[in-house]
Parts: C-alpha cells; structure tokens; sequence
C-alpha cells in the first residue's frame, strides 16, 4: 500500500500551456524518490500538486486527505521571513499548529542541532550564508516530524561544496528518521547518489519516462561519488533522459 | 569628510549663507520691516513672543498628534479591510481617493457646519488630509507577502487571522512605516490649513490663527516668527518618525541596514 500515489494527473495552464499530462507513479513508505528532469519539465508542478500547494487539471493524488498537515516542504530559495530569527522561522509551523514557545523550545532546539545550527538561533536570516540559510528551512521542514518531505530543487543555488555537504547530511537525516523523500532535482548526480529510485521525466508536455531504482547500499558517504557502479547508474540515468528528450 | 559631518555642516553653511544676504539685501535696500523684516528682527521677535507662540503651538501640535493617531488607526484598519478582498477594495478606494484629493479647504466649510466645533473640525479635517498614504502604503504591502511563503502558510492550514498576523502584517510594515513618514508632515499642514479656514474657538489658539492675527496687524516679523515654528515642527515630526522607523526596522530590512563596507 503506497502512501502517496499519483493517479492520471494532468495539468494545463492557464495560458494554455500543457505542463503535466498522464503522469502515474506510486511513492512507499520510507521511499527516498527523485524527480529528475530539465527545466521546464513539470516536476516542480508536479510536487506543489502532490503537496495540495496546486490543483491538477485531471487526475488525482491517492492518499493526499490523509496527509494533509504532515508534508515538509523544502523551496528552491530558503523563503525564510525576514524579519523573524533562525529560532522564530523555524517555529513557525509549530505556532501555526498552536504550540506555545515554551512548549516546543526542546523540539526546536534538537532540530536546529541536527543541522548544525543550534548557535545561530538569535541571527537573522541576513546573517547566514546561503547554505546556511537552507539549512535553517529543511529544519523548518523537519520541525513537524513529517510523514512526507518534499524538496523543491533545495541545493540548485548553492555551490558545489556547500550541497555535497547537503547532500550527505540530508541523507544521514532521512536515515536516522526514515520519513518519505520527494525530492526534485535537474542533476542526475545528486538522484543517483540521494535516491533509492529516480523517477525520470522530459518536457513538452512533462511526462514520466523511466522510473529506475538504485540499488546501492545505505549509509552513502561521498567515498561514492568516484565508485564505478555509481557511476554506471549515472551514465544510465544520463541515457534515459536523452532517450526521452529525442523522442 | 564622513557622512555624519556633512550632514550636519552642509545644511548649516547652506542656511547661514542664506540668511546673511537676506540681512544684506534689507539692509542694502532698506527694505521696511512691515514689508520684510530681516533675520535678526525674526530672531529678536522669536526671542521675544517665543513662550506665547510656544503656546499656540502647543495647541496645533496636539491637534497634530491626535490627527495622525487616528490616521494610523483608521487608515491601518482600511487597509486590513482592503486586503481582506479585492470587491472591497476595487469598491472602496475610487471614494477614499475622491477624498484625498478633494483640497481640504474646499471640504472645510462643510464640516465646520456638520461638527460645530472648532477643535473637532480642525481634528476631522488633518485626519482628512493625513489618513490616505496610510492606506494606499499599508495596502500595498499587505498584499505583497512572498508567494512561497504564503503557499507554506497554506500547507500548514494557518487561519485567514494567522496568516494575516505573522506574514501580511510583518511583509506590511515597511509600507506602512512609510506611510506614517508622509502622514506625519501632512497632518501638521492639515491642521494648520484647517485652523486657517475653520478659526479656533474659545480661549486657545493654534499657531495657524497667531499667523492670520499678526497678519491682519501687519507684524510681519512674528508671522515669520511663527512660520519658522512651524517649519521647526513639521522637520522634527519628519525625523522623529524616520528615527522611530529605522529602530523598528533595524534587525532586518534593507532600507535600515547600515552601507556595506
């Protein structure tokens, strides 16, 4: 039984513009999927729709009622409020959900520590590096103990350093706390080494064409990155896509 | 020379410069003091009628604060209502810019017959002239929330109330902090107009009033005396309000953080 499950969505914009069409495909418990796809591809959409954050056009997301309230979502950009601390961001949902400060100050305390960022809660957003400043949103995201994270594109921004370093800490977090990965991304890199299965889409109108699991072993330190069979799974997620961009 | 100095001296040399040739031209053309007085009569005259002019002051200054508390009031809570729906909105704001551009002098007639109080009349029409860019800034930023966070606001189910409070509200108050920065010198030239139209009753009188007086008498140098006053006021409201938005805005927003070095 998946938790979520995409069932014939289609989606059409207001200009017209088909973005998402036919797209099927079923997430399990405890899953780390990538949507891998160029821009323009519809998975981003595709994400906000799975989140409620959209309407389809037609089709449905399985399962969505039952989650509703315990998705994290993860933006390309931080979207932090700028006038609130590292503290105030990241007890936004919390308070949102109607928990009192005192209530939560333990909570929001470890899950700044299991980022890194339990000396920065009295700095405002400004003051942080854009690393940092993600940091500080994949903890508001963590802060409700999701059922179902979704991450838009989180790292696209930063260098590659900074979203190595991400990476592993994501992937270290996701294992200690085995929640439901979504993540969207447009570097087969980072799906093949995050994933447990790489849903590979192409534009035009944005469509799935190869869902690929990767079996290689938990825990994944960055010793992977230079590994052959990793590298074979990437040249073979590299194919797929331009498989599906020529046809 | 730093930012500070320059601040301070150049205005200062500016105005110095300035009232030595207006001294030199009165002199040089002995010019009547009924006609224009030169700076040192000004200054003389402000030295002298100081504590009663203070008086009337006092008096257009408090019609002046209580014009603008009740513009940041009313206009803060048009604006909330404006958010709440563009129907409200788009219905109401042609009549709230009707009345801001109406000029306060053509209004006044009516509202001295309607309220049949000096004080109130002059109190209602500051609030005229100052509750408009309260609303129109205060708007404006109430619906200029980041997208993205409006959508996690929608992904956490936050009320209309909450998200009003903790996202429209904070993104707002630059906007509005503006808005109070405009208000603030339009409140004191609506209660100085509105006096000058509407008179003061009874045995106070604004400054408006002690400038229509000296005028009649022909004291020039008092009238100047006054104006100076006033001009004094209305830069003190100005940089009190500007102070006070800075501090508010000092943690976080661009238009308060220091230059970057």
């Amino acid at each position: 039984m998946p938790l979520v499950s995409v069932e014939g969505v289609r989606k059409v914009f207001r200009n017209g513009t088909l973005a998402l069409d036919r797209v099927d495909f079923a997430i399990a418990k405890g899953e780390f999927v990538s949507l891998l796809g160029p821009s323009g591809c519809g998975k981003s959409t595709l994400l906000r729709i799975i989140a409620g954050l959209v309407e389809s056009t037609a089709g449905e997301i399985e399962g969505q009622d039952a989650l509703a309230g315990r998705i994290g979502f993860v933006f390309q950009e931080p979207t932090l409020m700028p006038w609130a601390t590292v503290w105030d961001n990241v007890y936004l949902p919390l308070r949102l959900a109607g928990e009192s400060r005192a209530g939560v100050s333990d909570r929001i305390g470890r899950t700044l520590a299991a980022v890194g960022l339990e000396a920065f809660e009295r700095s405002y957003p400004r003051e942080l590096s854009g690393g940092m400043k993600m940091r500080v949103s994949i903890a508001r995201a963590l802060v409700t103990s999701p059922e179902l994270l979704l991450l838009d594109e989180p790292f696209a921004a930063l260098d590659e350093i900074t979203r190595f370093k991400l990476n592993e800490d994501l992937l270290q977090l996701w294992q200690a706390h085995h929640w439901t990965v979504v993540f969207v991304t447009h570097s087969v890199f980072e799906s093949a080494f995050l994933s447990s299965r790489v849903v590979v889409m192409t534009p035009r109108p944005g469509r799935i064409v190869a869902d690929m699991p990767i079996d290689l072993d938990y825990p994944r330190v960055s010793s992977l990155r230079t590994a052959p069979h990793y590298t074979e799974l990437c040249r073979a997620l590299s194919h797929r896509l331009a498989e599906g961009m020529m046809a | 020379m730093t930012d500070r100095a320059l601040r301070v001296l150049g205005p200062a040399i500016v105005g110095v410069l300035f009232l030595a040739a207006w001294e030199a031209v009165v002199r040089y053309f002995e010019i009547p003091w009924y006609v224009l007085p030169g700076p040192a009569l000004v200054g003389e005259t402000l030295w002298r009628d100081g504590p009663s002019l203070l008086g009337s002051l006092w008096v257009t200054l408090r019609i002046t604060i209580a014009a603008l508390a009740a513009a940041i009031l009313l206009g803060g809570a048009i604006a909330i209502l404006f958010a709440q729906s563009r129907v409200l909105e788009q219905s109401f704001l042609p009549y709230a810019i009707a009345l801001q551009v109406t000029p306060v002098v053509a209004i006044a007639p009516l509202i001295i017959i309607w309220v049949n109080d000096a004080y109130w009349s002059v109190l209602i029409l500051a609030l005229i002239v100052a509750f408009f860019p309260i609303v129109a800034n205060t708007t404006l930023g109430l619906n200029s929330a980041d997208r993205n966070l409006a959508a996690l606001f929608k992904l956490y189910r936050a009320t209309r109330w909450q998200t009003l409070r903790y996202l429209r509200m904070p993104t707002a108050l630059p906007n509005f902090l503006a808005g109070v920065k405009i208000s603030g010198g339009l409140a004191l030239v609506g209660a100085v107009v509105a006096e000058l139209v509407a008179g003061t009753g009874g045995s106070e009188t604004g400054l408006a009033y002690r400038i229509l007086e000296a005028g009649y008498r022909l004291e020039i140098a008092r009238q100047m005396a006054a104006l100076v006053l006033l001009a004094l006021t209305g830069m003190a409201i100005y940089f009190s309000l500007d102070r006070g938005s800075r501090w508010l805005l000092s943690h976080w927003h661009e238009s308060a953080l220091p230059d970057e070095e």
